[in-house]
């Protein structure tokens, strides 16, 4: 458990690739192979399912550290970490542990999930008793699954394949593709993944996702438009259906198997021919054309799927790649082969062709940008022709080129302390807009800011406050700023009337009084 | 409250009529210590401890006029008798006792009651009515020993200087600044000031306080957050603050180190408890927790609002 809290105290500690790298090697360095498998798990955001609640781990650090409830609250609030929190506040400890992470984990952690609370509780005492705030830091953040270090996905399997022993190198592609999919952190699996090139056994193995970057700069800089394939860029579930030993799998890019989600594209994965996976975006659809995003996360919240949610809300996968096919891996093959590979499988009324949208000019293209709203999507996916498809997110053969987004003025209402690194800072703002001389709260944004006006947004919060309900605060009405949004929907579990989608601060209109804002009929003009 | 009250310049004492660190300019102004949001220019009148002339003027102005007196030396201020005594918190910090009418009041002012070699340690005043600063004021807040601190420091550095980089080491000053200068260990590399804790250091060194050799060519920088920005260096910062990991994350520091001018959740505590006081009023962000812990432990207490600054220590 040293090793490991080392480890997330070296990542933490440092804002420099290479040093992050560095301290990964150490660590695989020096752990046994069961504990690396399990770093690996946590490292690249696999959690295991949900332990403790959240109440009872409070419950039992605030008596262990002999504070009230209200102080620990205080506390939270200026810490902005739940885990945290709790290695900050709990006495010194009585002993110390040489136990490794697995024993943690597979001893303690995980039986925790089904133990009863006497079990859980004395568990926690001994882990707590025997670490120092560090180590109970790391633990904390296990138990919690709040397991977030400034590592991404592509850090780890760079370190890995840096690291990779022995002479013989393994591709970090080779490392990538290894950890998608279901595995049992073990030492065998981390023998596995270390392991020379060899055919894969696992079925249920998803390719790395290849992610597009934003357009930087103007759309003429990418040459002439007939390089380019242009596509709609869908707003639903980016995922990949596979068909393979006769079973379908189907992954999100979160990489979970949803497949029990969308029976309709379990339904699908069986009409597909042997070996194939096709990468695309799940969408509510309807009579040829999306349906809104609100409507899926109906569907999505729901335990139990009945008829009438499945004939109200049916999805289709709009497919867009062809990443294996024949049970072979084409990922390297030029787009137009893909794509043509692709239609010839696609004619089915739940796998829709994304379209591919001609224009004869970047002009042209983008005066049919406006018709993204209309048609329910976020804008355009620009993909180089003759590129293989990649692994993660890189820049140059596909990039992203999103619509406007949607804005209005409105009045900061209430504050509250943020999380993490913004922690003891009033960041988390509600907004709201003008109906009938009141303001109603509208929206929620939490970023967009500089760290210089969260500073002046703090200080005015501190200053102007005329109310108080636990942590939030309710301040003068004074600050207005402008909102861009993505979507916007009626709501009857919305104050306003309103719901907005990804609603974030564009600027802070120093030029504008509280009483120049927008209003409800502004608004709902969008609509 | 009583012997002290809230006006709109600041803290005010109607028996002794002079203002404790008054955020606007008035007739007579007691000065707890030389940090800005204490010390502001533009009042008549200033009385501060001797020790602390200096950084006062540099706050105040060369005109100012500023008396001084001893630590624990009494004076006559209208009906009240007013003595200041040490806060450890910078070279001249006090706290302020007030007497009058037999009731006695302190003003903490800020205070800290670890070694610091640069000031007078922290002394506890017997008094009825204690006026705290709660900048700290969590259980999350609790220091580990200055000498440990300084330790981290060191093997920070000599790690950065082994690998080729520069050690930029943001601190307040005047203050912390000083603290960690005097307690670095010389034998491991030069060390460097920027100039905003150089001009600092002069009146340290003017007065006698040993603040050890500073270099040309430094392997470690002291800095003023925010300043001194450089390519191939490590980043750290020394303050109370660094005790929460997003308050490091926020600066994109690469080390966070734990030192502070002001007393941790403990030291506030037991400074409490050493003055003896039945009713306790707690100035600063967590003065509300502060005297909602107290009263819940049986004492008087209740927060102040004041304009006193946080700070970065």
């Amino acid at each position: 458990m040293k090793l490991f809290a080392d480890l997330y105290a070296a990542l933490d500690e440092t804002t420099r690739t290479n040093d992050k790298v560095a301290a990964l090697e150490r660590y695989f360095s020096a752990a046994p192979p069961e504990d690396a498998a399990w770093a690996v798990s946590f490292l690249i955001g696999r959690r295991p399912k949900r332990l403790l609640e959240s109440r009872k781990l409070a419950e039992w650090a605030i008596e262990e550290a002999g504070v009230p409830d209200w102080l620990f609250g205080e506390c939270f609030n200026a810490v902005g970490d739940f885990a945290e929190t709790i290695a900050l506040l709990l006495p010194p400890p009585q002993s110390s542990t040489r136990l490794p992470l697995h024993y943690w984990i597979e001893e303690r952690l995980l039986p925790m999930r089904d133990a009863g609370d006497d079990t859980r509780h004395a568990w926690l005492l001994e882990a707590w008793r025997a670490m120092d705030e560090r180590q109970r830091f790391a633990w904390n953040k296990l138990i919690t699954g709040e397991f977030r270090v400034g590592v991404s996905q592509n850090l780890v399997v760079r370190a890995l394949a840096a690291w990779a022993p022995s002479g013989h190198g393994v591709p970090a592609e080779t490392i990538a593709h290894r950890l998608m999919g279901e595995w049992q952190p073990a030492a065998e699996f981390w023998e596995q993944l270390m392991a020379p090139e060899q055919k894969s056994a696992e079925i249920s193995r998803p390719y790395p996702f290849f992610l597009a970057y934003p357009l930087e700069g103007e759309i003429e800089e990418l040459g002439a438009i007939g390089e380019w394939q242009v596509e709609w860029k869908w707003d639903g579930i980016r995922a990949q259906l596979i068909r393979r030993g006769g079973r379908t799998f189907l992954w999100s890019r979160g990489e979970d198997l949803i497949t029990d989600r969308f029976p309709e594209l379990a339904a699908l994965g069986a009409e597909l021919p042997e070996g194939t996976a096709i990468d695309g975006e799940v969408l509510p659809w309807k009579d040829g054309a999306p349906l809104p995003f609100a409507q899926m996360q109906r569907r999505i919240g729901r335990k139990i799927l009945g008829n009438r949610i499945l004939a109200e809300v049916p999805v289709v996968l709009v497919g867009f790649d062809l990443l294996e096919a024949g049970g072979t891996d084409v990922r390297e093959r030029p787009l137009e082969w893909r794509r043509a590979k692709l239609e010839r499988i696609a004619p089915n009324p739940t796998l829709v062709l994304s379209p591919v949208v001609t224009a004869a000019s970047w002009e042209e293209l983008k005066q049919r940008q406006e018709e993204s709203r209309a048609r329910k999507v976020e804008g355009f996916m620009l993909k180089r022709r003759g590129s293989p498809y990649r692994v993660g997110r890189r820049r140059g053969d596909w990039w992203k080129w999103k619509i406007q987004p949607y804005s209005v003025d409105a009045v900061l209402i209430y504050a509250e302390p943020g999380h993490g690194r913004r922690a003891s800072l009033f960041t988390d703002y509600t907004f709201g807009i003008w109906d009938n001389g009141a303001l109603v709260p509208f929206a929620k944004a939490y970023s967009g800011l500089s760290d210089e006006e969260i500073r002046e947004v703090d200080a005015f919060v501190r200053r102007n406050t005329i109310g108080k309900h636990g942590p939030v605060h309710a301040v003068k009405p004074e600050l207005v700023f402008e909102l861009a949004f993505e979507g916007i929907q009626r709501s009857s579990r919305h104050r306003s009337g309103i719901a907005v989608r990804f609603p974030r601060m564009a600027r802070w209109r120093h030029d504008k009084r509280a009483d120049e804002a927008d209003s409800i009929e502004t608004i709902r003009a969008l609509l | 409250m009583s012997l002290l009250e809230i006006r709109a310049a600041g803290i005010w004492c109607a028996a002794g009529d002079f203002y404790l660190d008054p955020w606007a300019p008035v007739d007579r102004a007691i000065i707890t210590h030389a940090h800005s949001d204490r010390a502001r220019p533009g009042s008549r009148a200033y009385l501060t401890v001797r020790e602390g002339e200096r950084l006062l003027r540099a706050q105040v102005g060369p005109d100012a006029a500023i008396q001084t007196v001893e630590y624990a030396e009494v004076l006559s201020l209208g009906a009240a008798r007013v003595s200041l005594h040490p806060a450890g918190h910078l070279p001249g910090s006090a706290q302020v006792r007030i007497e009058h009418g037999g009731e006695v009041w302190v003003f903490s002012g800020d205070y800290q009651l670890a070694p610091d070699a640069t000031c007078t340690p922290f002394e506890p005043v017997r008094c009825h009515t204690f006026v705290t600063e709660a900048t700290f004021a969590l259980p999350v807040f609790h220091w580990p020993e200055a000498a440990e601190t300084i330790a981290a420091i060191e093997a920070w550095w000599r790690a950065n200087q082994e690998a080729g980089r520069l050690s930029v080491l943001y601190a307040e000053a005047p203050g912390p600044a000083q603290r960690v200068l005097a307690a670095l260990d010389r034998c491991i590399g030069p060390i460097g000031a920027h100039p905003g804790i150089e001009q600092f250091n002069r009146i340290y060194r003017g007065q006698g306080i040993e603040l050890g050799r500073l270099a040309d060519h430094p392997t470690l920088l002291i800095a003023p957050p925010g300043t001194a920005r450089a390519a191939n260096a490590s980043t750290a910062m020394v303050s109370g603050w660094m005790r929460i990991r997003g308050t490091r994350r926020r600066r994109a520091l690469d080390r966070g180190f734990v030192l502070s001018g002001h007393a941790d959740w403990p030291a506030l505590l037991r400074a409490i408890d050493e003055t003896g006081a039945a009713t306790v009023w707690a100035t600063h962000r967590h003065g509300a927790a502060l005297a909602r812990w107290l009263e819940e432990n049986g004492r008087r207490a209740a927060a102040l609002e004041t304009r006193f600054g946080e700070g970065e220590a």
